[in-house]
């Protein structure tokens, strides 16, 4: 087994005119659940066709498990499973005909694990596929994935049609193939879910990484929210690195700063003297759409135009 | 009437969605009996040219089976007769039309959301039928001026027209019941095609032997033939025209009954639950894909046997065909005696069925292409399953099917045959190899839709216009006088007319050679090539 189940570098991939991936990095380790988010069409699903060798990347190198997507893909496929976003199915099989045949073509599928997860889900396995609901067909490929023996798991928004009661059991089960030293690249919208799941996540914005490491580290890129009322009007506060959005209307301050600038803001704050101070930590929602909102860069790379925009 | 509220809303919605749709398949309707009657003119300009067009025409079975019977030797009646399929087409369209605009449209839940606004419970329904049998009206009445405008007999013209209107009117009408009855669309339009091609089948096999076969009633239960028997151009015959409108009312009176009594979303009949886990077979593509496709394979097969016990029970009596001609009877005997005529007969039908299961060969090749765009091969290609294996998968229909298919049909027609003619023994395999002679040729079709699909997805569907060409080519072109090259174009062209003529093994190899160059051309391109995916 390598430490990089996915390793990825200046990935293109060209539809026409159009470049829907340009230059993409992406790294995921062995046994990580890694958070894979963007906006819409921001080639999320285009890197994942091409992880699975559907596509053919026009410039780039992909590894996926150590070996090379296109031309190993039968026997790569034997090791992992994947999940669409919107999953179509052979309306006149059966549920439970999909997911064993499924299983099985992917070489073996645990029949245990398979009652259990058909429990979890609580999916009537009898039913046509023509007659499930989005999110029941959702199970199906859910069901068909967890239950088979693999390394790696390649979910493309898998929970998009999922009520709020499977979705907790969702992340149970995704929580348990961590523990069982699986790897997971789980692309979603749900930042709650990526929260609960993930220890690194990769922001990609028009067929670009533009940030990948750990919550915890990008968090820490962001900016917090102060207010305070001090005990005289404060000075010198535009001057300070990290600072935007200053707003000083006689003693009060309302401002946001980088989080890591956070320390030089409040040692000039209570040299001028605090009476009251609230400050608010960035939540996830803001950093994702600082990146799903930012201009589209100009040229160079994305990665610098963040820390311009910084 | 509250349950018919919105209906003039839907119409519009309709006319706005299939703005393109609508006109394109009224006006190529409607230039294609024009076309041909421009064309037979051209090549037929006087009264004796068109009796020996019509002498030809009356005697080659295979075209009374394809087209159907023709009513006397003029302009216009030959060219009601040679653009006979229109009927079928009309028909389609029609039916194509009315389910597109109810069963798919719930199946979508796209009705759902209509259902929750001002639009009554049945205006779907009547929406779509009143666009569709507009459409079919429209399409007459631009046949009906167009013969006039070439100076055919104006009451013909409008008899010619009226048939037209009456075919798509009543699959329009077997579309509405149809989409009651299932939850699916795809089975919807399955028990409307499979309508549509037993009246076909019944039609074919009524008017294959001529006005005197002893079958020709068949022609009488097949909505197809009250079209034709209305007998535009040649003392045409209004009252079966009673027969159409009888039909229509009924079948919508019904599907307003079926409508009334059901869910939204459901059908009339109740979807069956399946098994909760896979048969131990169902672990392979070529599993999966038996699974897709038997239903198809079988009911083609059946089809084609059908049609071949309704040719071999009728092939014996087409000599009596040359008893009335006693010059006919003469070249006859020079050539083999009277078991030519029929051995001609048999072989000409060989071309039929041959044309038929080319036309099946390719709907199995291009499962491949619906399975591709409806996102239904990413799953099974995400698994460890390699392209070139899960191409090869329903490939392999294309390939063998229409065999089995062409097989039972020989198989069937020689043994009527044989049965008829007292001499089972001697009749099977020669009747039996005539239909297998043709394989070969079906080959070259799945192949070049498989070649297709491997390098030139997009233009996969040119498949079924390659195969109207090789039918036009076949039946039609040698009544046109077409040069030899172009005839030889077409597959069928190099077939050997068994049972009758020797088989040669040269263009057969040929053509099974280009059918697997042309195979494995596309299955190295699938290989090569991304996968479409609409998201």
């Amino acid at each position: 087994m390598t430490a990089t189940a996915i390793a990825v570098s200046g990935l293109v991939k060209k539809f026409g005119p159009t470049r829907a991936l340009d230059g993409l990095d992406l790294t995921v380790n062995t046994g990580e659940v890694h958070g894979f988010l963007g906006p819409n069409g921001a080639g999320k699903t285009t890197t994942i066709r091409i992880l699975l060798g559907l596509l053919r990347a026009d410039a780039g190198e992909a590894r996926l498990l150590g070996g090379d997507p296109w031309a190993d893909a039968t026997e790569l496929h034997r090791r992992l499973a994947y999940v669409p976003g919107d999953v179509t199915l052979w309306p006149s099989l059966s549920g439970g005909e999909v997911i064993d045949l499924l299983g099985r073509l992917r070489g073996g599928l645990d029949p245990k694990r398979r009652a259990e997860l058909l429990e979890r889900f609580d999916l009537d396995p009898r039913k046509k596929a023509r007659t499930y609901s989005k999110g029941n067909r959702q199970k199906v490929a859910l069901i068909a994935a967890l239950a088979s023996d693999v390394e790696l798991l390649l979910l493309d928004e898998p929970t998009a049609g999922l009520d709020p009661l499977m979705e907790a059991g969702f992340r149970e089960v995704i929580s348990e193939e961590l523990d069982n030293g699986r790897t997971v690249l789980l692309s979603s919208h749900i930042l709650a879910e990526v929260e609960a799941l993930c220890e690194r996540v990769s922001i990609i914005r028009a067929g670009r990484m533009v940030e990948s490491g750990t919550l915890a580290e990008l968090r820490h890129l962001t900016r917090t929210s102060i207010s305070a009322e001090l005990a005289a009007p404060p000075n010198g506060l535009a001057e300070l690195a990290g600072v935007h959005n200053l707003q000083i209307d006689g003693t009060r301050v309302h401002l946001q700063v980088d989080s890591e600038k956070l320390d030089g803001v409040l040692r000039r704050l209570v040299a001028v003297g605090v009476r009251t101070l609230t400050s608010q930590p960035p939540t996830l929602e803001e950093l994702f759409l600082r990146h799903y909102q930012a201009e589209q860069p100009a040229g160079g790379d994305g990665q610098r135009q963040q820390e311009v925009s910084r | 009437m509250t349950s018919l509220a919105g209906t003039r809303g839907l119409i519009r919605l309709i006319l706005r969605r299939d703005r393109f749709l609508l006109p394109l398949w009224v006006l190529v309707l409607a230039l294609l009996p024009i076309q041909t009657a421009v064309g037979i003119d051209q090549f037929y300009s006087t009264p004796a040219a068109l009796r020996e067009l019509y002498g030809t025409i009356t005697s080659t079975p295979g075209l009374l089976a394809m087209l159907g019977p023709v009513f006397g030797a003029t302009l216009g009646a030959i060219t009601a007769w040679r653009a006979g399929l229109v009927l079928t087409v009309v028909g389609l369209a029609s039916m194509l039309s009315v389910i597109r605009h109810t069963r798919t449209d719930e199946e979508a839940g796209r009705r759902e959301l209509l259902g929750s606004t001002v639009v009554g419970r049945n205006a779907p329904l009547a929406a779509a039928l009143l666009v569709t049998l507009a459409a079919d009206l429209v399409l007459g009445a631009l046949l009906a001026a167009g013969m006039v405008g070439l100076g055919l007999p104006g009451t013909g013209s409008v008899a010619y027209g009226l048939s037209v209107v009456a075919a798509g009117w009543m699959f329009a009408a077997v579309g509405a019941v149809a989409a009651q009855l299932t939850e699916g669309a795809g089975a919807a339009r399955g028990i409307g095609l499979g309508t549509l091609g037993v009246a076909y089948m019944l039609r074919a096999a009524g008017d294959t032997g001529g006005s005197d076969s002893g079958v020709g009633w068949l022609s009488w239960l097949s909505p197809i033939g009250w079209a034709q028997q209305t007998r535009a151009y040649a003392d045409e015959r209004w009252w079966v025209f009673a027969l159409p409108v009888a039909l229509v009312v009924v079948l919508v009176s019904a599907a307003f009954a079926l409508l009334a009594r059901r869910d939204v979303g459901a059908g009339v009949m109740a979807p069956r639950l399946g098994p909760a886990t896979a048969a131990p077979g169902l672990r392979s593509p070529v599993a999966l894909a038996w699974r897709l496709q038997r239903t198809a394979l079988l009911a083609w097969t059946a089809g084609l046997a059908l049609m071949g016990a309704l040719i071999g029970s009728v092939a014996d009596s087409v000599k009596n065909m040359a008893n009335e001609s006693s010059q006919l009877k003469d070249v006859l005997e020079r050539l083999g005696g009277e078991k030519v005529l029929s051995d001609a007969y048999i072989s000409g039908a060989m071309v039929i069925f041959a044309l038929a299961a080319a036309g099946y060969a390719i709907q199995a090749t291009l499962r491949l292409r619906s399975e591709e765009e409806g996102q239904r091969a990413e799953p099974v290609l995400a698994t460890s399953v390699g392209r070139v294996q899960w191409a090869f998968s329903h490939l392999l229909f294309g390939l063998l099917g229409p065999a089995v298919a062409l097989l039972a049909a020989g198989l069937a027609e020689g043994l009527v045959y044989g049965l008829v003619v007292g001499d089972v023994g001697g009749e099977l395999p020669r009747v039996a190899a005539g239909a297998l002679v043709q394989v070969p040729a079906v080959l070259v079709l799945s192949g070049l839709a498989m070649a297709l699909f491997g390098l030139l997805p997009r233009l996969a569907p040119v498949s079924w216009a390659a195969l109207a060409a090789s039918a036009f080519l076949v039946l039609i072109g040698p009544l046109l006088r077409l040069s030899h090259w172009l005839l030889d174009l077409a597959p069928f062209s190099h077939i050997p007319k068994v049972p009758g003529a020797d088989v040669s093994a040269v263009p057969l190899a040929w053509l099974l050679g280009i059918a697997a160059v042309l195979a494995v051309a596309g299955l190295a391109g699938f290989r090569r090539r991304d996968i479409v995916s609409t998201a």
